[in-house]
């Protein structure tokens, strides 16, 4: 079960796509981190991801794991916003169908499970269609 | 550093074990290893396991299975790196027998899975990726793979057929491999009709909940030769290389750049190349894992392993063979024990007790076991004398 705590500290990154660019490489860090892994500088500045990108890679979740029984079946993807950081993320509002590599889509905070009868209502990024 | 020997090999019954709690199976495979090698002491030991907390409540193993072996008070470690423990508890030894710190290590690794319902046991393998950022958002490791097989066929034109024939190929060997947990063949048709876990994968895509162990005895060449062990069977090579734990963060999804790193670091220690390897265990959790891989270890060009297996090339009588033991898919996949499992099959290549899927004049062999979706890799090599 998620914890309060657990859940809270993580807010700033799933809620508000808030990242790190790294001051000499330019590399993006989602979620922040303390070194950059690409040039090792230590030194970030604080960046919102763009809400929307393409679609690198998706596969629809058949078999989910107890949490999300309830929204099964349902789709996963990879998609990388402004070319240059990826997310993984569902993507909802869509028929599977219609989902090809390549395609665009928006992200937005949407409700992403709640925790047993009397947990947390966690939120989060998903991923909506565009084409 | 001293050159380093496998002595002695062990590995019990493998499958769903459910009369067997965690430490006798440990104990019988330790013990078949142990009485293979011949010795009388071991000095350290080294064991891997991915999660003998979330699959049976029980940290502290190291201490427990020392206890239960009757090695107390030699030291014990339990290590781990997801899917590839077994395979890091191989280096230590290798570290610690060719540092001269120990003459005799035991290296083995464990996994009982079937303790728990397949929710916890999903939830367990699970934390092999990223929590926050990736199982948050109700991925599963089925998943994860499918999002790499989905890019694999995308940019190399790898087809669903091919991914299905590394299932088939795997259950052949298996099917000649008394030890796999599912000895018996497939067929492409009955892979593509199985279940869909995350498209594309289907549930014959995927490698198993298996309850087994597997052990290992290592010493210095010299002492194996004092020991009048014959062959003589060598690690010459032993690579081990990190990257991002969450598969979104790598810059293409489709390579497993620990697997290439490793395998370069393995390659460089032993003076070998990929076209001087008679044979190859890989970590085929999914068939699309043993098409990146076989890509990444050199053995093929960048996208050509979905076409590699379609030709032949890794089947028994192909260039290079690859999981000849069955793999991970067959012989079953009790997570932490897979690594060594794999170096069994390399000592029972060598030693020509591979009954019907043995490979001719095998001298050169190699393994490849890694954790999560390529966040850790180790990559061995062997040679035989």
């Amino acid at each position: 079960m998620l914890t309060p705590q657990r859940y809270w500290r993580e807010i700033p990154h799933r809620y508000r796509l808030e990242a790190g660019r790294c001051k000499k490489c330019g590399y993006v860090a989602f979620p922040p981190r303390l070194v950059c892994p690409r040039c090792k500088n230590r030194e970030f500045e604080s960046v919102k991801l763009k809400d929307e990108g393409e679609i690198v890679s998706y596969t629809i979740i058949r078999v989910p794991p107890e949490q999300f029984t309830d929204q099964a079946p349902y789709v996963i993807g990879i998609i990388e916003l402004d070319s240059e950081v990826k997310i993984l993320a569902q993507i909802v509002d869509c028929d599977f169908d219609d989902l090809a590599i390549g395609k665009k889509a928006k992200i937005e905070l949407r409700k992403i499970r709640t925790e047993g009868e009397s947990g947390i209502i966690c939120y989060g990024y998903k991923g909506i269609l565009l084409e | 550093m001293r050159e380093v020997a496998i002595i002695g090999v062990g590995m019990n019954e493998w499958g769903e074990l459910w009369e067997k709690p965690l430490r006798e199976i440990f104990v019988e495979a330790a013990l078949l290893a142990i009485d293979d090698a011949g010795v009388k002491r071991i000095d350290s030991m080294y064991v891997g396991s991915m999660s003998s907390g979330l699959f049976v409540g029980q940290e502290h193993i190291a201490s427990l299975l020392a206890d239960y072996l009757g090695m107390t008070p030699i030291p014990s470690a339990r290590v781990e790196s997801a899917c590839a423990s077994g395979g890091l508890a191989l280096r230590q030894g290798f570290i610690d027998v060719a540092s001269g710190m120990s003459e005799i290590v035991l290296v083995g690794g464990v996994e009982k899975m079937t303790d728990v319902g397949g929710g916890e046991a999903t939830f367990a393998l699970g934390t092999a990726a990223d929590q926050e950022y990736e199982c948050y958002h109700g991925v599963t490791f089925p998943g994860l793979y499918a999002l790499i097989a989905k890019a694999h066929m995308h940019q190399y034109g790898t087809t669903r057929e091919q991914m299905a024939m590394v299932a088939v190929k795997n259950h052949r060997n298996g099917s000649k491999n008394p030890a796999a947990q599912y000895p018996f063949e497939i067929t492409v048709d009955d892979v593509l009709k199985s279940t869909l876990v995350a498209d594309p994968l289907r549930l014959l895509d995927c490698s198993p909940i298996t309850d087994g162990a597997a052990a290992a005895v290592l010493c210095p060449v010299e002492l194996a030769k004092k020991l009048k062990k014959d062959p003589i069977v060598k690690i010459i090579g032993s690579g081990h290389a990190t990257d991002f734990t969450a598969l979104h963060s790598k810059e293409d999804i489709t390579w497993p750049a620990a697997t290439a790193k490793a395998a370069e670091r393995a390659y460089k220690m032993s003076e070998k190349k990929p076209g001087d390897i008679d044979f190859v265990e890989v970590h085929d959790c999914f068939t699309i894992a043993e098409i990146c891989v076989t890509e990444a270890l050199g053995l093929f060009e960048k996208g050509q392993g979905g076409k590699a297996v379609e030709k032949g090339l890794t089947s028994l009588e192909g260039k290079i063979p690859v999981n000849t033991s069955g793999g991970l898919k067959s012989k079953g996949h009790p997570v932490g024990a897979t690594g060594i499992a794999q170096v069994i099959e390399v000592v029972k290549q060598f030693r020509e007790e591979a009954g019907e899927r043995q490979v001719k004049d095998a001298k050169i062999g190699m393994t490849q076991n890694m954790g999560g979706t390529g966040g850790s890799c180790l990559v061995h090599i062997f040679e035989k004398e």
